[in-house]
């Protein structure tokens, strides 16, 4: 469905994830942390373009990759976005839930 | 002679290697298979052990047993895979070549992974039930235990058979009320999945028996540590849930060989195409059961349903054709719910269990997605035909290594 984040027109499904993840830029990521109760900070964008880039190269992502990443580590992950923050940070980086493994 | 090696006699090793002694060109070929264990386990078993449903000698046998004749046993343990020079090395030194090889390393509890869980509390008051040594340790505690806090955990996300650690509450209570203490002992599922299980569907079905059997669930919990000395499991955003019996699924890993030789993910599981099972990087190398990385359930139902399916590719690949046989991730589970019942689950990469028939449409006799006693005989009818079938290789009929549409209500992931 359509929505209108920040002024722009994107595509979200029904639970407000971009289904486009080329429609997303930082003032969209700034309306839906708004939406989570997050306000971003340069240290979350940190986390956001790692989580970008490991979308971009197909690698799936879980809590244990983002702690070894290097960029933070989980404790850390979890107080940026807060209860649930491997969905959290996923829909503000406009990506794809992350589905959870079998 | 060509060499096939075999890596792991597990579920997955045993069963590839009876498939293939029957059809591999013994001329030609010489199979050999790798284990380190004399003994070969039924791990399913596991989850009975500790309320003296099974006991030891249900779920231990030989493993030469189900080596067919022709074919090589080796009792080892694997040090490190050299996929350049196609050698296996073993821990006294000795070098094995190759020129097809199956990993089927399975995956191992990995307790040392989290702070403070393999400290002086381990198999004192906290138990695993993924192996032998827990199992009993844990059934030796229980037999004496008068009742506490008992918390059922799961550390994170794949572990074998994901459905054991919500089996494991259900038995428990049924455990306990058996013994007349149920009212003595609070059952808490902690969970790093936001509901009881993976699959929408099925989660919805098994949080409501978890509600009807009175046990609590605490979703979403990411564990950071476990304080012994308060005994509590503490998250990262610091939710703390107090136990005085934890019986935990630690991480599930590969084996250490499979770092070792830098083959694997962080979880030291091997990348594997979902639908060949061939390894993405080597095309001589082969992969199956627990050991590979591919999005389904690791079950000894998928090991047998791919053992069906690597077979013919490997036979392809042999003649140098193009590998035909693509799996579709298929599990099938019985779930214990307790009291003489149980559950059956079926499904695979693009379709989440649901209700419906099993196996013959408008038939069954199994019913799916229902909690009922047929399925529960089925459970514990599956110990004889792991070990004299699937282990085998004999064909169970009616079941297909690709799951079948017919008789069930689909709906896609
Ligand atoms: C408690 C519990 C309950 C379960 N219940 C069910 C169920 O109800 N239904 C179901 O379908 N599945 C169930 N499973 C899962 C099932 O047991 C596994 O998925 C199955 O055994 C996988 O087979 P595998 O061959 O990949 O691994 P395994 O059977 O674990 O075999 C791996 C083998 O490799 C050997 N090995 C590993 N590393 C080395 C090394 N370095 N050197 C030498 N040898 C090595 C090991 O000794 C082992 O024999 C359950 C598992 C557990 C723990």
């Amino acid at each position: 469905m359509e929505k209108i984040i920040a002024g722009a027109t994107v595509q979200v499904n029904d639970e407000g994830y971009l289904t486009d993840h080329h429609q997303w830029n930082r003032e969209i990521a700034n309306e839906i942390a708004e939406e989570e109760g997050i306000e971003l900070t340069e240290r979350h964008f940190e986390v956001i373009t790692f989580i970008q880039d490991q979308y971009a190269a197909e690698v799936p992502l879980t809590i244990r990759k983002i702690g070894k990443s290097g960029i933070v580590d989980i404790k850390e992950f979890y107080q940026l976005f807060p209860n649930g923050p491997l969905k959290k940070a996923s829909r503000i980086a406009g990506i794809p839930k992350p589905v959870s493994c079998i | 002679m060509k060499q096939l090696l075999i890596l792991g006699a597990g579920s997955a090793g045993t069963m590839l290697l009876n498939h293939l002694s029957k059809t591999i060109n013994a001329k030609e070929w010489q199979i050999t298979i790798i284990d380190q264990s004399k003994l070969h386990y039924y791990q399913p078993g596991f989850l009975f052990l500790p309320f003296d449903i099974y006991s030891e000698k249900d779920v231990i046998k030989e493993g030469n047993k189900f080596i067919p004749p022709g074919c090589k046993l080796i009792q080892a343990k694997i040090e490190k895979i050299f996929p350049g020079e196609q050698t296996v090395k073993l821990e006294d030194g000795q070098e094995i070549r190759y020129d097809i090889l199956v990993i089927a390393t399975g995956s191992q509890i990995a307790p040392q992974e989290v702070e403070g869980m393999l400290g002086e509390s381990w198999q004192k008051n906290i138990f695993d039930f993924y192996t032998f040594e827990g199992a009993v340790n844990l059934r030796n505690f229980l037999r004496k235990w008068n009742g506490g806090k008992m918390v059922v955990h799961i550390t994170e996300m794949p572990i074998k058979c994901p459905v054991a650690p919500l089996e494991f509450a259900f038995l428990a209570d049924w455990y306990f009320t058996r013994k007349g203490i149920r009212n003595k002992v609070d059952i808490t599922y902690v969970t790093p999945l936001s509901g009881a299980f993976t699959k929408p569907i099925a989660s919805k079905k098994l949080g409501y028996l978890l509600s009807e059997k009175s046990i609590k669930i605490v979703p979403d919990f990411a564990i950071e540590r476990v304080d012994t000395v308060n005994k509590k499991i503490i998250s990262y955003d610091d939710i703390q849930v107090p136990y005085d019996l934890l019986v935990t699924v630690p991480t599930n890993m590969g084996d250490e060989a499979i770092a070792r030789s830098g083959i694997g993910d962080d979880l030291n599981f091997v990348p594997t195409n979902k639908h060949t099972l061939q390894s993405k990087t080597y095309d001589n190398i082969f992969v199956v059961g627990d050991a590979t990385d591919i999005p389904t359930s690791k079950a000894g139902s998928v090991a047998h349903f791919e053992a069906e399916i690597v077979v013919k590719n490997i036979l392809s690949y042999m003649k140098n054709q193009p590998l035909r046989e693509s799996f579709d991730g298929h599990a099938n589970c019985f779930v214990e719910t307790g009291f003489n019942k149980a559950m059956l689950i079926d499904f695979n990469y693009d379709h989440q269990p649901t209700d419906g028939v099993f196996p013959i449409k408008g038939i069954g006799p199994l019913p799916l997605l229902k909690e009922s006693r047929l399925p529960h005989w089925g459970k514990h009818a599956f110990k004889w035909i792991y070990w004299n079938m699937l282990l085998k290789g004999r064909k169970v009929p009616f079941i297909s290594p690709n799951m079948s549409k017919d008789g069930k209500n689909l709906e896609e992931n």
